[in-house]
């Protein structure tokens, strides 16, 4: 790959997906996009880079979504649905006594394995949430990963990781060596298509936002730019998740980090107007306005 | 250190599974059966078993069964590691009080994902 071909690819992920690349990550590009090239019938990235300067809108979506890191599992981490289920949803069940609803977003929701696993929490604690509506939304940048959701039909491999085979049993149907979570867990789960950089104002505000292990790909403005939109999307006693190698501090005072709970921060009310209004001249000059 | 007891009548798997497992600080016993397997928990218990379903002599099934009626045999983890991957052997196993279950083919990852979900090692901070 040429370096004047990996500085289009480089400022086009990152205009459309938020993707932050350094300069030495060449081997990524080409570990993710050489499949892509081979499934059509391209040389190599050249080709690519070629085509997409023609202006293929199709191939563009395609090279997005190869550069979209999707690895996840069940129940990833462990301890953040420890905290859904020990902290954040007790204190839900008495907070929202009255309403009897919980809005639950998975803001990178992926192939699944996230909103599904929240989905089971649910369930567990169904007899406290009797006359409850729960709501879990899953978006995720890529139409591909949103259609393998919807689906919910995994892999053995992936059904071994992080899911405890009791859930396997009491979840999941065997259909030869797949397994499709059942219909009631995914009629739990609504999806929708979403680019964290866009405007998401539209989704409502949330109780809970999971939103792991997407943010460590954008640049600090970005970040820092999606924070003062999840905050406006949290409930003012709400929680936000975050994925263990992401935090807030030092970023932004629109969340503080809840103590004792690694990942799990709250919405910092009197910060948020002014974190917003110092920010706005950063943002606007990173913008090039 | 805890120890583990892996049940093949692979020689290979029996390799693979060591070679994993010490990895992740297991002081491994091996067994080519379900026989020689309960042989070895009645002279000492380990803190796990790493357990095939088809073998020779007993197979898998019928030395966990054996396995929860020893004095203590409740104890050990049993985790199950079987090319038996239907969910009516999953359920049996669980109702016979295997602890977690791996579909082969396995990996490291899989390994450490299902020993880490019954205790046996801590979760990565």
């Amino acid at each position: 790959m040429t370096p004047p071909d990996y500085e289009y690819l480089r400022k086009l992920l990152k205009d459309q997906s938020g993707l932050d690349l350094s300069a030495d990550k060449q081997y990524l590009i080409e570990s993710r996009l050489l499949p892509l090239a081979r499934k059509c019938g391209l040389s190599g990235i050249p080709d690519i880079v070629q085509k997409m300067k023609g202006g293929s809108a199709s191939l563009l979506t395609q090279v997005v979504e190869a550069m979209t890191t999707n690895e996840t599992f069940f129940f990833r981490d462990k301890v953040p649905f420890e905290h859904f289920r020990d902290m954040i949803m007790p204190e839900i069940i008495k907070t929202r006594a009255a309403r009897k609803s919980v809005r639950i977003w998975c803001a990178a929701g992926s192939t699944g394995q996230e909103p599904y696993s929240l989905a089971m929490c649910l369930k567990e604690m169904s007899a406290s949430l009797a006359g409850w509506r729960t709501e879990i939304i899953a978006t995720d940048l890529s139409q591909e990963v949103l259609e393998k959701s919807k689906a919910g039909i995994y892999s053995q491999f992936e059904v071994q990781r992080g899911l405890p085979i009791q859930m396997l049993v009491k979840y999941f149907k065997q259909t030869g060596e797949f397994w499709q979570i059942n219909p009631e867990l995914r009629g739990m789960v609504q999806h929708r298509q979403l680019n964290l950089l866009h405007d998401f104002s539209q989704l409502g505000t949330f109780d809970v936002i999971f939103c792991r292990n997407v943010l460590i790909y954008f640049d600090q403005d970005t970040k820092i730019n999606i924070f003062n939109r999840l905050q406006r999307a949290t409930e003012p006693d709400g929680f936000l998740v975050l994925g263990a190698a992401e935090t807030v501090v030092g970023l932004t005072e629109t969340f503080k980090p809840y103590p004792e709970r690694r990942g799990l921060y709250r919405p910092n009310e009197q910060r948020a107007a002014k974190t917003s209004a110092s920010m706005a001249p950063r943002l606007a000059a990173a913008a090039g306005m | 250190m805890k120890t583990c007891l892996v049940v093949d009548d692979s020689s290979v798997i029996r390799k693979i599974a060591s070679r994993i497992l010490e990895e992740m600080n297991f002081r491994i016993i091996e067994a080519e059966d379900g026989a020689q397997a309960l042989e070895a928990c009645k002279q000492q218990l380990p803190d796990a078993v790493l357990l095939d379903w088809n073998m020779p002599v007993m197979d898998g099934f019928d030395f966990l069964i054996n396995l929860r009626r020893l004095p203590g045999g409740d104890q050990p983890k049993v985790v199950f590691c079987t090319t038996e991957n239907g969910i009516d052997h999953i359920s049996r196993a669980l109702h016979a009080g295997a602890n977690e279950y791996i579909m082969k083919p396995f990996d490291k990852d899989i390994v450490a994902a299902k020993f880490q979900e019954v205790g046996l090692i801590a979760q990565p901070v």
